[in-house]
């Protein structure tokens, strides 16, 4: 397996209407392996795939992707690099009017020239890798959610992209459909040799199967690692999280006034 | 000044801005949709689909509500004009109103209750469900694929569905005034026929109905594009649609009417 970099971030900051939600987050993220970025909600996790896909620009810094600073592309540039990477967003982001076999034929038939009965052999195999092949009929709002997110995958993998992002891929799954998204994950990535981005909050599913860890708290980030150094980190927010603990860095309280001054207890008994 | 006077104008400041702002937007939306329906063109089966279903399922609304205008026409028609002695001429009566006014506006109308309101809220869904997102990421420009085909399906089909109106309400009209009440049929078709000219007319009629299509299906694709992608947003786009739509129709009419028939007799 090769450690070429494949994605790099530098000294990247993003605000969104003049709320920082990057601050300086630095990445490096190699050829061949699965990567978790993970942080409580608003953290700015998925900011960060959009960032690396190009949909929004950062305030400073530069995500580089294959050797191109991402923001700095022209849109045609963008498009024929966004050709090599796909995304699987929370939900799935199914194409609710196409069958499932059409979501999975979608990219061959926009971006490619092949005849019908090769996008016929290709869909069916990639529905196959993910084992929906004998769904290929029904229309999404058939499936299950996670058939729907297993059909996703076999779409985001339709044209054997180096880089697959996976937005919350974990969401809202029962155990059997969670293990068997998280382990596809990890057997497509190494079987196309591509590069997996996992961005989860659920710490069990995800340090089963990725290489390495970046967790992000306030938009910067807060520790980094293998899963076995995630694991034991004494860092007392890795501690929090992966422990789900209530208390601890990211506190149980939103920030208030003393409960005893919002109470009136301090002006009665003064 | 008072603080509240303040806060008032400054709250009428932002919603000006807003509006115009809001306004620039839809008109740089509007020109890159048609800069990126060459896709459209070239892949003329996207436009078919959207046909079906702007198009081909507005068909059954239409046609019935242009039976019921026409029959009501005629009906009036005949009640006001046989006090004159000329009820002959209620032929001449739901023709003219029909072609002129109220085949393209009253079309135009509910293709934007059931065709406008269904593409915004189409739109606004593919947006909330990151359906949009998820196309863009595959380098396959929403613009082109998802807007531009049900744009153009709109402008075709506004045209054809206001004719198949005026032909039903002109249907409707005969009905009630020659087989219901008996007028004479030669008379109300050759009064028809001697009183509709084709150019003010007809071709009048049809150009409202073209602009009433590019203003009715620009506002539903803009509405949906421009959703907030929750509930309450593709809701309040649908609305506005709905709303905006019949506005710029009878506005647009008003406008159209007063250059294309100023002098007419």
């Amino acid at each position: 397996m090769t450690t070429e970099t494949l994605v790099e971030i530098k000294d990247l900051n993003f605000s969104y209407d003049k709320r920082p939600i990057l601050k300086g987050v630095n990445m490096t993220m190699p050829h061949g392996k699965v990567i978790a970025i993970m942080g409580g909600s608003g953290c700015g996790k998925t900011t960060l795939l959009r960032l690396i896909g190009g949909a929004v620009t950062p305030s400073s810094g530069y995500v580089k992707v294959a050797n191109q600073v991402v923001h700095e592309l022209s849109r045609n540039e963008l498009f024929l690099l966004r050709r090599k990477m796909s995304m699987l967003f929370q939900f799935g982001a199914l194409f609710t009017d196409l069958s499932v076999f059409d979501n999975v034929a979608f990219q061959m038939r926009e971006h490619t020239d092949l005849p019908e009965s090769v996008i016929r052999d290709l869909v069916l195999m990639k529905l196959h890798a993910v084992g929906l092949r004998g769904a290929h009929n029904l229309m999404p709002a058939e499936l299950s959610g996670g058939m729907a997110r297993r059909v996703a995958l076999a779409r985001s993998i339709a044209l054997d992209p180096m880089l697959v992002m996976y937005d919350e891929p974990f969401a809202g799954l029962d155990p059997i459909s969670l293990s068997v998204i998280g382990n596809l994950i990890r057997r497509l990535t190494d079987a196309l040799g591509m590069t997996s981005i996992v961005v989860t909050h659920d710490v069990e599913a995800s340090l089963k199967i990725v290489d390495y860890v970046y967790f992000i708290s306030e938009g910067v980030i807060a520790a980094q690692g293998t899963p076995a150094e995630v694991s034991e980190s004494v860092s007392p927010f890795v501690h929090q999280f992966v422990h789900g603990e209530m208390d601890g860095p990211v506190p149980f309280h939103y920030p208030a006034e003393t409960y005893a001054t919002d109470l009136n207890l301090e002006s009665n008994f003064a | 000044m008072p603080r509240r006077i303040v806060i008032g104008i400054r709250g009428v400041g932002h919603r000006v801005i807003d509006s115009i702002w809001r306004l620039g937007y839809a008109a740089r939306f509007f020109t890159l949709t048609l800069l990126k329906s060459g896709t459209s063109m070239r892949r003329f089966s996207l436009i078919i689909r959207e046909l079906y279903f702007t198009g081909v399922l507005t068909m059954i609304i239409i046609l019935v509500s242009g039976l019921f205008v026409g029959m009501v026409l005629g009906l009036q028609g005949y009640e006001t004009l046989q006090k004159y002695g000329a009820e002959t001429a209620v032929g001449t009566l739901v023709a003219l109103s029909l072609v002129r006014e109220l085949g393209p506006v009253v079309a135009a109308l509910l293709f934007a209750s059931r065709a406008g309101s269904a593409i915004t809220a189409e739109i606004g869904l593919m947006k909330a469900t990151e359906q949009l997102d998820a196309m863009g990421m595959m380098a396959v420009d929403p613009i082109a694929r998802v807007v531009a085909p049900r744009f153009w399906a709109g402008v075709i089909s506004m045209p054809l569905l206001a004719a198949i109106f005026s032909a039903m309400g002109i249907f409707g009209g005969y009905l009630v005034a020659v087989v219901l009440i008996g007028v004479d049929e030669g008379s109300f078709w050759s009064q028809m026929q001697s009183s509709v000219d084709f150019r003010f007319d007809i071709v009048n009629g049809v150009i409202k109905t073209c602009f009433f299509g590019v203003a009715v299906t620009a506002i539903a694709v803009f509405e949906g594009y421009d959703a907030q992608p929750t509930a309450e947003g593709v809701s309040a786009a649908t609305t506005r649609t709905v709303v905006t739509s019949a506005l710029v129709i009878l506005g647009l009419d008003f406008v159209l009417t007063s250059f294309m028939f100023r002098g007419v007799g």
